[in-house]
């Protein structure tokens, strides 16, 4: 269905190509999977066959691409429309129009469908996405799970024969990506559609593909093969694949189901064993996790801490929050919050698309006003603090780094943020030395990886050295091995007593990192408690190593794997 | 979802839609059986009403009338103004229009009138002014025929201010680009596109303002929003960028192959047409043009009209659920253009009910039968059903 012949790509002034050696076919019917790590020409690759590459993005295209026969050379995008259908990362900037019911007609209407035909395949999509309630809303109101719902629906309508996705799930909460995924399954089963995905959050995606394609490394070519071959070889693998490897399985389980059924003498290594979260390797200066959901024996608590704490001039909660309402537009985004934040915790705020987590961050530092009850951030109200002051308080890394970014190259970042943040020069360039090594000064901050950006927002936030960081949806867009070097780096700011605060939606992350776990539904705090409680407790918030180990509490490999050595 | 699915399963999915239209049909009242989103109106038609409204409104400066006008307007708006951003922007005409009445009375105040009154209300210390400046005044005596006057002259402003409103509230203006001829539906996409780019600049800079504080740089001021604009204006080209590419994928602007023959006809008939419409009205402007003008204007428009019409031949598109312009829209339509016509009429058969004078200063009356034709223009108020409200729950489980 879809053939790369020796295909190579090489954008202008680039010196060499963005990806080469580019050499298989998808056949009709099959679900890809496109995997490696950032910055290694997935985008690329799904962009050749909607044509995009190099009809838009301008560049080289050596080889030849064809899709249904088509050669991408000769047709232009507009004139694959009918054949492929391809919905990038983020769903608003896909949109032309404004409501659902528009949106799902707009191809259609471009390739000049009969109107009885339009109207009844609006309907039909309407119902298999699960989208009818929804057909007169705006898409800007829609929830990111529903956005991204409609953004596959649009495409869906014209009746592509090929799908081309580039990573549909990133940005949704667990339950809304298994909705997406759902689809995307029925349409390959039902319906013969050709799908060629690409996704970082594996654990997600790898049970669902009959192929998948490796680009191991920049420029180099592509290894094709069924998801457990690849899974072996690869250097992104998620949990499930990891958990094999360390118990040397073969051949590899890809779902949490397969690993289960082997899993039976691995929990037997375990039994008996305790994951030794108590002593790595966060709590060197940190009370114990918190053995506690009530909130009275949390701040007895953080009496008791506070000898461990007087090194740091940091206050004994770093943050309270108490019974906090904000009302928006006629809605209540968040409900009686009752929260205390203390120095040296790691919390996780998860919840899905829409539950408050990014209204509760944005709160703490003062962008949004509370509607009633109180907030302190070390003794002040962040929303009547002064930004300056507020800075040396509390620091958000926004969804979008970017929004932090204002200067020209990483050098006059760094001195803007010394300046900002009245520290002395070159603290920021330190940080950032040591958080993306490598990184030269003359670089402009739009040319760096996702996960680069990350941590050079995350250096001029820090700058400041607030005692309580937050970052919201700090994994969206990055491989394992970056999100590996963020969890080092956060482990050792929780070690130096940062209180760390994280809105996200990726539990293994929340795993790896947090020491409890808030879960919010609907602007209220539905479950506040130690990692291990919570996350077992919740079938979708449950990291893959809990699932397969339970009723053992394990959360991470890496866990595991010190229990064994 | 695929044509080539078991007859069977295509039969039951046909059946759907068929049965929702019956439903719509028996809801809406109309028995066209056009594929119409149920309660929505042509576009056109609550244009044409609007406009019709604002029209009646500049043949009179009656404050009475205005007022009725500014009502029957208002009442209309807040039955059936659709649940769509553009459905607001009513109350920002109308803090316009407050505006403007306030700004041309503090002028009336201040500049003084060039009305003659014989009512001093108050007198300002008058502000001798250089010779140069002669025939300018500021401060000095406030009449109140001079108030009276630039009262009425605002309220009529803002009344026509208040009809535009209304016609953004009750019908998005992009949806009446939709009904654009084929040959111009791209330019109108452009258009469309282009009217959202200012709200997400809005966005985008409220967002960035917000990041300014997160370095800890004020965020109000006139410098945070100085500092934001270049980040701005890159963000919102990367999101035009990203548009564009989305849209191309999908197959805006594919074509169909049409004969040589016909693109060159059309060239010539649109060319040709705008040609004559210039020199047409070139013409009738001129004095002694009197004779070709009208008639070049004529041809000029035809030839065009046909342009258009053969350059539609180009574009493949079709149109899902078009808005039909059914019987309700004639009426709705009817009812603007008859205010219209009416108080022109009244205009000139009665000027001074219409223009209540203000030397001497007298209480205007509400002349009845314009009142009358005014409250024609309520007619849509209860020919057409309201739509209906969607949800707004703005959290919903994804």
């Amino acid at each position: 269905m879809i053939r790369f012949e020796d295909v190579s790509v090489t954008y202008d002034g680039a010196a060499q190509p963005a990806v080469q050696g580019v050499d298989f076919e998808v056949p009709e019917g099959e679900l890809v999977l496109l995997v490696g790590p950032s910055g290694v020409g997935k985008s690329t690759v799904l962009g050749a066959v909607s044509g995009l590459v190099p009809h838009f993005t301008g560049g080289t295209l050596r080889g030849r691409v064809t899709v249904a026969g088509r050669d991408t050379r000769t047709h232009k995008p507009r004139e694959l429309a009918d054949v492929v259908g391809t919905v990038g990362q983020d769903p608003l900037s896909h949109f032309v129009t404004d409501t659902v019911e528009d949106e799902l007609a707009y191809g259609m209407e471009s390739l000049g469908i009969a109107p009885e035909v339009m109207r009844r395949r609006v309907e039909e999509t309407l119902d298999l996405l699960g989208l009818a309630e929804l057909r007169n809303r705006l898409l800007a109101t829609l929830s990111g799970g529903q956005q991204q719902r409609v953004a596959i629906g649009s495409v869906l309508t014209p009746h592509p024969r090929v799908l081309v996705l580039d990573e549909p799930t990133s940005a949704l909460d667990p339950a809304a990506a298994e909705e997406v995924l759902a689809v995307l399954q029925r349409l390959v089963h039902d319906l013969g559609t050709t799908v060629l995905l690409a996704e970082h959050r594996l654990e997600r995606v790898i049970q669902y593909a009959d192929q998948v394609a490796l680009l191991p490394a920049p420029g180099a070519p592509p290894v094709l093969g069924t998801p457990a071959e690849v899974m072996a070889v690869s250097p992104v693998y998620p949990p499930v694949v990891g958990l094999g490897r360390l118990a040397d399985w073969t051949p590899l389980p890809l779902t949490v189901r397969d690993a289960r059924r082997r899993a039976g003498d691995l929990r037997e290594r375990l039994a008996g064993r305790e994951p030794a979260r108590g002593a790595t390797p966060v709590t060197g200066s940190l009370p114990n996790p918190r053995p506690s959901t009530s909130r009275w024996r949390v701040r007895k608590q953080t009496a008791t801490s506070t000898r461990v704490q007087a090194a740091t001039p940091t206050p004994v909660q770093t943050a309270e929050v108490r019974v906090l309402t904000v009302r928006r537009a006629h809605a209540e985004a968040l409900h009686h919050i009752d929260l205390t934040i203390t120095p040296g915790e790691t919390i996780a705020l998860m919840g899905r698309n829409g539950a408050g987590k990014s209204t509760l961050l944005n709160t703490l530092v003062g962008l949004v006003t509370p509607t009633s009850g109180s907030v302190r951030v070390g003794g002040l109200t962040p929303h009547r603090t002064a930004p300056r002051d507020l800075v040396r308080r509390a620091g958000l890394v926004p969804q979008e780094p970017r929004d932090l970014l204002y200067a020209d190259t990483v050098a006059a970042e760094c001195t803007a943020a010394d300046a900002d943040a009245g520290a002395a020069p070159g603290t920021c360039r330190a940080l950032v030395s040591e958080l993306l090594p490598g990184v030269t000064d003359g670089i402009h901050p739009r040319d760096l990886s996702e996960g680069q950006r990350l941590a050079l927002a995350l250096a001029i936030v820090l700058t400041a050295r607030p005692p309580l960081l937050l970052l919201d949806e700090p994994t969206r867009g990055l491989d394992y091995a970056a999100k590996s070097r963020l969890v080092t780096i956060l482990r050792a700011l929780a070690a130096e007593g940062h209180a760390i605060v994280l809105a996200t939606h990726d539990v293994e992350l929340a795993a790896e990192l947090a020491h409890r776990v808030v879960l919010l539904a609907d602007g209220e705090v539905i479950a506040d408690g130690p990692t291990a409680e919570v996350v077992v407790a919740s079938p979708s918030f449950a990291p893959q190593t809990t699932k397969i180990l339970a009723p053992q509490q394990w959360l991470t490999v890496s866990e595991v794997r010190e229990a064994l050595a | 979802m695929p044509e080539e699915g078991a007859p069977k399963g295509r039969g039951e999915l046909r059946a759907q839609p068929r049965r929702s239209r019956t439903r719509q049909t028996t809801h809406s009242g109309t028995s066209s059986g056009a594929p119409n989103p149920p309660n929505s109106l042509h576009p056109g038609a609550w244009w044409t009403w609007s406009l019709g409204l604002a029209t009646a409104a500049t043949r009179t400066t009656n404050p009475l009338l205005l007022s009725l006008l500014i009502t029957v307007s208002a009442y209309v708006v807040a039955t059936h103004r659709t649940p769509t951003p553009s459905s607001h922007s009513y109350t920002a005409f109308a803090k316009l229009g407050l505006a403007v009445l306030l700004i041309r009375l503090a002028f009336a105040t201040i500049l003084g009138s060039p009305i003659p009154g014989t009512h001093v209300l108050l007198t300002l210390p008058q502000v001798p002014l250089p010779h140069w400046a002669q025939g300018i005044r500021l401060g000095g005596k406030v009449t109140a025929e001079g108030l009276t006057f630039a009262f009425y002259d605002a309220l009529k402003l803002a009344t026509l201010l208040l009809c535009v409103g209304a016609a953004n509230a009750l019908a998005n203006p992009a949806r009446l680009l939709k009904s654009l001829p084929g040959a111009l539906y791209e330019t109108g996409v452009a258009v469309v596109v282009a009217l959202t780019f200012a709200p997400n600049l809005i966005a985008d800079a409220q967002r960035l303002r917000a990041a300014r504080r997160l370095r800890g740089r004020p965020d109000r001021g006139l410098r945070g929003l100085l500092h934001v604009g270049l980040p701005v204006l890159e963000g919102a080209l990367e999101r035009s960028v990203a548009l564009a590419a989305a849209m191309d994928a999908r197959g805006y602007g594919r074509t169909a192959q049409v004969p040589a023959s016909v693109r060159r006809t059309t060239a010539a008939l649109t060319l040709g047409g705008l040609l004559g419409v210039c020199a047409g009205t070139y013409g009738l402007l001129t004095a002694e043009g009197g004779t070709y003008g009208l008639p070049l204007l004529l041809a000029g428009v035809v030839a065009a009209l046909a342009g258009l019409r053969l350059g539609g031949r180009r574009t493949l598109r079709t149109r899902y659920r078009p808005d039909a312009w059914d019987l309700r829209a004639w009426l709705v339509t009817c009812s603007g253009v008859s205010v219209a016509a009416l108080l022109t009429l009244a205009a000139t058969r009665d000027p001074a009910a219409l223009n209540p004078g203000v030397i001497p200063l007298v209480a205007p009356t509400l002349p009845l039968w314009p009142a009358a034709a005014v409250l024609l223009g309520l007619a849509p108020a209860f020919l057409t059903s309201k739509p209906s409200k969607p949800s707004k729950s703005p959290r919903e489980p994804s």
